[in-house]
């Protein structure tokens, strides 16, 4: 029997139609400040420095479903740049430095004629949303920045419209990516969904809840996604714990130790729920949970799926790619250290499992080295 | 009001980060930095706020020469929960600037290790348009990439070709080459904005450190001083 679902800010029981519309309206009111207006057309599209290096086929898959799928118009132009989020994080730029930058990506969004600027990255979409805000609150400092843009550069610049991260779009459209749909989220084989784990980035709400889709407390961007593809969302303790990037404390090797120990505390709270996915919408997480998944069967004999291979780690892009039945090598699926084909074979997926790391002349039959502990699918090996 | 302490007021992360402490202990309870070091963001606040109001200069010199206020790491969950719009994440970031400027930073275990980051990040931005640039990232420095990793360094433009990627090659897309023009206004925004000076900072300061520490120092990631920075770790943290 399934448990009832009971509005926990009501006091009361409602028995009548009256009472029930008016509990429909308060719900409405309370959600609707956990909501956002995301833009549906139309965007000027910024990549990200972790990204376009680790995951380059998930920014060419965000692009491709806008304009292919959905035949939305997106600018992808060559003169933007870092808005050195990373270097700000790790305090090595000062603030003026990033403002700045951050105004000449916004002269470029203008000067094409764009008003909804999409950056790729969390870090980014944080940066943008403080300094916007900032600028909002002391005036005086945009003024400042606007002197040393014109100064360094010569360059004006409009503020954007709406600031939206590209899972804010994808969430939008999750439904027409749904009616384009190849596969859904759920096992070929049981008919059950998929048990996914939603990993969002910590500069995506924590700072500004009211800029994410369910603000810090219910962020539901990537859990819409899931849910209206046919997945199931896994709840855990750690769930909202950060990945573990710590920015200088996974820049420099020293310090590395808070990292894989963060990342560790959520792998260890969620094994037990046995998922069979995790989908982010940062740079840094699906690196971490990735890579430190390596790292920990490598140092502690300690795989978190029973089959050894690991819990595959997916941007939100990849899923949707997956969803629409894209070649998961196109996707890029083979640049993560966690083989991806235990969820491709669960979805029943069609797919070539030798091409994975062909490239170039089909006569380049390259191969990475084998783990010695987390086992990994090789030209459609088990090794 | 001493110098130092007016420069720390000024900042507009001090402005806005710190509104009276309650004590209540909620950004502690929920960071990942107090759960792996010796570090209480509560502590730092009140430490920040007693600094302020007592005029503190000395205590606000050892506390920038500290490896305390490197342990943040900036993930600002501490930014959500707090019920009096504290942000101890952001003080920090007002801190570490400070640090930087007054040469500080080369005081701690910790802040030495702004080195690697200049001379990482901070240099890429500038040289490539963007923070990471993934043939810098070998394995001798990030050993926890893996052997996929090592394979795609191998193979670079073709891996990138196959998902519709131009690796290093002009015109649009994925690890693109910035044009140079656009390098340019990166380099002049540096300038004008103090980037260029506190990277000067940074060099000068960390040069002497080493001298004082018996390291050898270059411009190179080679130099004893680098490496030292980059892997050292007292474990007294």
């Amino acid at each position: 029997m399934k448990p009832m679902i009971v509005n926990t800010l009501s006091m009361y029981i409602p028995t009548t139609q009256t009472n029930i519309d008016m509990e429909l309206k308060g719900k409405e009111r309370i959600w609707e400040k956990y909501q956002k207006e995301i833009p549906l057309n139309d965007y000027y599209y910024a990549r990200s420095c972790i990204r376009q290096n680790f995951w380059p086929g998930s920014e060419q898959t965000f692009i491709r479903i806008l304009q292919d799928e959905l035949g939305k118009n997106i600018l992808d132009e060559k003169h933007h740049t870092t808005c050195s989020g990373i270097a700000y994080h790790c305090d090595v730029v000062p603030l003026e430095t990033t403002m700045t930058i951050v105004a000449r990506q916004f002269s470029l969004m203008s000067e094409s004629g764009y008003k909804h600027f999409v950056p790729s990255c969390i870090t980014s979409f944080g940066v943008y949303t403080e300094i916007l805000e900032t600028w909002h609150e002391f005036p005086e400092i945009e003024e400042k920045i606007r002197k040393m843009l014109s100064e360094a550069t010569g360059r004006t610049f409009d503020k954007p419209e709406f600031l939206v991260h590209p899972s804010d779009v994808i969430y939008a459209l999750r439904n027409e990516i749904l009616q384009k749909a190849k596969y859904r989220l759920v096992n070929a084989k049981t008919g059950e969904p998929l048990k996914c784990v939603d990993h969002i980035g910590c500069h995506y709400a924590k700072m500004f809840p009211e800029k994410g889709v369910g603000g810090a407390e219910f962020p539901h961007v990537l859990v819409g996604m899931i849910e209206a593809w046919g997945g199931e969302v896994v709840d855990y303790p750690e769930r909202r714990t950060c990945c573990g990037f710590g920015f200088r404390q996974y820049m420099v090797q020293a310090n590395r130790g808070y990292s894989i120990a963060c990342t560790k505390r959520k792998f260890d709270s969620m094994e037990s729920y046995k998922p069979d996915l995790i989908v982010t919408n940062c740079p840094g997480c699906p690196y971490f949970l990735d890579r430190w998944q390596y790292v920990i069967a490598e140092m502690e004999g300690k795989v978190y799926t029973d089959d050894g291979y690991g819990i595959p780690v997916l941007t939100y892009e990849e899923l949707a790619g997956l969803v629409l039945g894209y070649n998961p090598w196109e996707l890029g699926l083979q640049m993560h250290q966690v083989s991806v084909e235990p969820l491709l074979e669960k979805m029943g997926y069609e797919y070539d499992p030798t091409d994975k790391y062909v490239v170039g002349d089909k006569n380049i039959n390259t191969r990475p080295e084998t783990p010695n502990i987390l086992k990994i699918f090789n030209h459609g090996e088990k090794e | 009001m001493s110098d130092l302490i007016q420069r720390l007021k000024n900042d507009v992360r001090i402005k806005e980060g710190l509104n009276a402490c309650i004590h209540c202990g909620t950004c502690t309870a929920i960071c990942p930095a107090a759960s792996f070091y010796n570090y209480d963001p509560r502590e730092l606040t009140a430490q920040v706020q007693e600094i302020i109001a007592k005029n503190d200069e000395k205590a606000l010199t050892e506390l920038l020469s500290s490896d305390y206020i490197w342990y943040c790491g900036e993930c600002m969950s501490c930014k959500t929960r707090c019920p009096r719009n504290n942000i101890p994440g952001v003080i920090i970031e007002a801190l570490r600037a400070l640090s930087q400027d007054t040469g500080l930073f080369a005081e701690s275990e910790k802040g030495r290790q702004q080195l690697m980051i200049k001379r990482s990040i901070g240099e890429w931005i500038v040289d490539y348009g963007y923070c990471v640039v993934g043939d810098k990232l070998n394995l001798n420095l990030f050993p926890e990439q893996g052997p996929n990793w090592q394979w795609v360094m191998d193979n670079m433009k073709l891996v990138f070709e196959k998902q519709g990627a131009h690796y290093m090659e002009d015109g649009e897309g994925p690890m693109r080459k910035v044009p140079e023009e656009d390098l340019e206004e990166l380099r002049k925004i540096y300038d004008v904005t103090g980037a260029t000076e506190r990277f000067r900072i940074i060099e000068e300061v960390s040069e002497k450190k080493a001298k004082e520490m018996g390291l050898q120092f270059d411009e190179t990631h080679d130099c004893e001083y680098f490496k030292h920075v980059y892997t050292y770790n007292s474990n007294k943290h």
